[in-house]
């Protein structure tokens, strides 16, 4: 190498955090881990997914032992095509984020969805696709697809 | 796996591309040589170890290029008795801030040679550098410092740098 070329190299900085989830947090995901999503009745009712810890109206703390399962399959209620795939995202082609309400919740939940651009739609319904191996962690949902 | 979840791991990680600039990068490709290359300020007379092109102190910019020694004065230290990521040292080691002569700036470098207990401000360094066939253009050259054996420095000779 000359002096008159330019120096460069990669650098990363990185922070593998551990982070402590809590009673409520890790129901859910200890849910998840069982292919099973779990969500908390509120004060009003609704079925909150994913379970809160405290209530947003009244700000009491929820019950984390009393929760409700609901369905592995939802309908898309909002949706935002990812058409640049960044590094370390879910696929290494484009897909499109979703707000999922799963069958018996009453709040949606924010997660990938693969499906083709022209089959998106809001109100369409779509199912979990489980992860091979299950861990504890809001990936064991791989993805929601199209119910045929 | 039948126990609760009550943990996650949630790596965060930036990738950048370094582009040095010209007055580190002349410190770099001084490193690749085996030697440590800084920059004094006219103005003030301080010189820099690393080089930033200008003075942080006065603003000046920097005009004469200046080689420091390898042999140095320890002027202050931190004992590790933690690793973290991505580090394999024997625990407890000190962490060390080493006034190279010639240099007016000190530089983090790992202390090995001495244990901890006997490590102290004032003593008398020198780098040992990783060999010669892996040089490359970075301060991680120098593998670590350790002691030479001199009488300490006096504390009056580098408390401005502690």
């Amino acid at each position: 190498m000359t002096s008159s070329e330019v120096l460069s190299a990669p650098h990363f900085m990185e922070f593998p955090y551990t982070r402590s989830t809590g009673p409520m947090v890790g129901a859910f995901l200890t849910g998840l881990r069982d292919r099973q999503v779990l969500g908390v009745r509120d004060s009003t009712g609704r079925v909150v997914v994913p379970p809160p810890e405290y209530d947003a109206a009244t700000a009491e703390a929820l019950p984390h032992d009393q929760l409700v399962p609901v369905g592995p399959e939802g309908v898309v209620t909002s949706w935002s095509w990812n058409a640049h795939v960044r590094p370390g995202q879910p696929f290494d082609r484009p897909f499109a984020w979703a707000l999922v309400q799963l069958d018996g919740a009453d709040t949606s939940l924010l997660h990938v969805l693969d499906a083709p651009p022209e089959q998106l739609s809001t109100g369409m319904r779509v199912r979990i696709r489980w992860a091979d191996e299950t861990t504890g962690f809001i990936n064991d949902i791989a993805c929601f697809e199209v119910v045929a | 796996m039948s126990e609760p979840v009550t943990g996650i791991v949630t790596p965060i990680r930036l990738d950048y591309r370094y582009t040095p600039g010209t007055s580190p990068s002349k410190f770099l490709r001084g490193m690749k040589e085996g030697r440590i290359l800084g920059q004094r300020c006219a103005s003030c007379s301080k010189v820099y170890v690393p080089p930033r092109g200008s003075c942080p102190m006065c603003g000046s910019a920097f005009s004469e290029e200046v080689e420091v020694a390898d042999t140095g004065t320890l002027v202050t230290f931190a004992i590790v008795n933690v690793n973290f990521a991505n580090r394999v040292i024997d625990l407890p080691y000190v962490s060390g801030e080493v006034l190279f002569d010639g240099s007016d700036t000190t530089s983090m470098v790992l202390v090995q040679g001495a244990s901890v207990d006997e490590v102290r401000m004032g003593m008398r360094v020198k780098a040992h550098w990783v060999p010669k066939e892996q040089w490359d253009f970075t301060f991680a050259n120098i593998d670590y410092v350790e002691p030479t054996g001199e009488p300490d420095a006096e504390y009056d000779d580098f408390k401005e740098f502690v």
